[in-house]
């Protein structure tokens, strides 16, 4: 259970982590300077549990995995959008950050909400509001990964097989 | 139902006859990419798979573009990772400071990438080479890391849209304002996840530079990747390359189709803080700027500096602008020297960079202060893209780049 952050629309890769911050993979470093160009709150007001809620388009822009990286080291449980950038969508799934597209969670959620995820049935519950959204349920492929955790996981077990 | 040119290149590097949109399917990569943000990020994921060798030594690409000359001790040891790496693993295709351009325009020069390829990258505008018929998409580095040690990528089959060009641009029309006029007409997600085909006879007056203009910036609509068809434009610039031509069938399908005028666009402009957010140069009005930026993966090639050479030879830039030159690449440079462009841009106060991503993506070599306006050749002109987040980026062509510095405001190529 967490709170909710809300965004717009077109939220950017370079919002989301500036590239005057790319100069180091550490994931935990990333997450200090999560939001920092749209949001300058955020990095200090979030906690573990968390949820962002944007509108379209989320993760637009960059290739950067930086972006999901620092999304998932700052304590952030799921990101909900009407819709993702395709690369940030990707990446999200190889790196094993839950990511739900819910075009009426996106228009009813609002900041602050206490927000209840089910990954498994993509239910949303607001707890503020006690309403219930449904998400796109995750094609399998994609599950599967997120279920290893990540990519990596998954060729690595391939590789041994 | 039919395949479209995207569609075939997947089909045939994942070995099945057919493919239809929304199938996941998995690819073998002709090449894959990195650079010197992204790659260190996926040497840290392709240690952990536990692989000892990359599956080709051949087929992997790594540039150090994006913070290069390094700007300060951390992205110094980013770039270390790399050389230690591609060293370590007996990469061919690595490049360093020396031999190095900004990636989109160093593969092609380098004969790495051909029509009928599948190619894939840590970077974002990885799809610039669908201007030779390859299929080409950025991906991120946990991607990149797998593909490394397995050669293989997972895509998800895009649906596409059609872009009947016709007639030929004017004079001040490149391929900039071909994709500038697209992106304001169908948005920054108009293409979110297809891909975008570019056919029709006005093809044929675009040279090969635009295409690569117009490709690199289908990512700014959200697609998949952009792809041109192949013809005696492409095949004179791959020349002895082995390659493949795919063509869509006549029968596929698009999700929709755009007929478009070249003869009829104008020089455009897009307004902070979306690449969508276009007007022709006709409805510009007073705009200051305080820098220009002419250069990048976009518009760093060879003919952007002819171009911009051509309107600032015998002028002055205008007081209180700096303007900033970054060629695409080391032979870029230096065909621009043997031209006489640098000397060109140096005498109208222009200062010409070594190659580097730099200030596209604010990273260093050229960072605005708050409140400060670059008109600038790059593809991005989102919040604190080039420094400061109340700074503005305004995208354009080489042409009203270059103008623009000799005015000191958004200006026609034909007022100068």
């Amino acid at each position: 259970m967490g709170k909710a952050f809300k965004y717009g629309d077109n939220v950017d890769t370079d919002v989301i982590i500036p590239a005057r911050y790319l100069n180091t993979t550490d994931p935990a470093e990333l997450a200090k300077n999560c939001m920092r160009d749209i949001d300058e709150s955020f990095a200090v007001e979030v906690k573990e549990g968390d949820i962002i809620v944007a509108d379209n388009n989320f993760g637009c822009g960059s290739s950067r995995e930086h972006a999901p990286i620092a999304i998932k080291a700052s304590g952030v449980e799921c990101v909900i959008a009407r819709s993702f950038a395709r690369i940030f969508y990707r990446n999200a799934v190889n790196i094993g950050l839950p990511i739900l597209e819910c075009a009426e969670a996106s228009e009813k959620i609002a900041a602050g909400d206490k927000l209840e995820v089910n990954l498994a049935s993509g239910e949303i519950r607001n707890l503020t509001r006690k309403e219930t959204y449904k998400a796109d349920p995750f094609p399998p492929f994609m599950l599967s990964i997120i279920k290893e955790g990540g990519l990596v996981n998954k060729i690595k077990k391939e590789l041994k097989r | 139902m039919g395949m479209t040119m995207s569609q075939k290149i997947l089909a045939a590097h994942a070995d099945l006859n057919e493919v239809k949109a929304g199938q996941l399917i998995e690819a073998r990569v002709d090449a894959a990419l990195g650079n010197d943000v992204t790659a260190p990020v996926a040497i840290n994921e392709f240690n952990k798979i536990g692989a000892d060798e990359v599956f080709d030594k051949n087929k992997i690409i790594i540039v150090l573009d994006h913070f290069t000359p390094n700007k300060d001790i951390k992205s110094a040891e980013q770039s270390k990772k790399c050389r230690d790496f591609a060293n370590d693993k007996g990469i061919v295709n690595f490049f360093d400071v020396g031999d190095m351009g900004i990636e989109h325009c160093l593969v092609p020069e380098k004969g790495l990438v051909t029509a009928g390829d599948l190619l894939i990258g840590a970077d974002s505008h990885t799809c610039t080479y669908g201007a030779l018929g390859a299929f080409s998409t950025g991906i991120g580095s946990t991607d990149l890391a797998c593909a490394m040690a397995t050669g293989k990528a997972w895509f998800k089959v895009p649906a596409a849209i059609k872009f009947n060009l016709k007639n030929k641009p004017s004079k001040w029309v490149g391929g900039k304002d071909v994709i500038l006029h697209i992106i304001g007409s169908i948005g920054v997600d108009g293409a979110l996840y297809k891909s975008m085909e570019f056919a029709g006879e006005g093809v044929a007056a675009l040279s090969i530079d635009d295409r690569f203009t117009i490709a690199n910036m289908a990512i700014e609509a959200g697609a998949k990747n952009g792809v041109f068809p192949v013809d005696a434009i492409t095949k004179d610039y791959i020349g002895a390359r082995a390659h493949t031509v795919y063509e869509a069938d006549g029968d596929a399908e698009y999700e929709q189709v755009y007929d478009i005028d070249l003869a009829t666009l104008r020089p455009t402009v897009a307004f902070p803080h979306l690449p969508e957010n276009t007007k022709t140069i006709d409805d510009v009005g007073e705009i200051k700027i305080d820098q220009v930026v002419i250069g990048s993966c976009t518009n760093g090639r060879i003919s952007d500096l002819r171009l911009a050479a051509g309107i600032l030879k015998g002028k002055k830039v205008a007081r209180g602008v700096r303007a900033i030159v970054f060629p695409g690449t080391n032979e870029i440079y230096l065909q621009a020297m043997r031209e006489g462009l640098v000397e060109d841009f140096i005498n109208a106060g222009v200062v010409v960079s070594t190659p580097t991503c730099g200030p596209c993506l604010g990273g260093h070599m050229g960072i605005l202060a708050e409140g400060e306006r670059a008109v600038s050749t790059t593809n991005r002109n989102f919040v604190g893209r080039m420094g400061h987040v109340n700074s503005e980026v305004y995208l354009t062509g080489p042409a009203i780049a270059a103008a623009s510095a000799v005015t000191g405001r958004i200006s026609d190529p034909d007022e100068v």
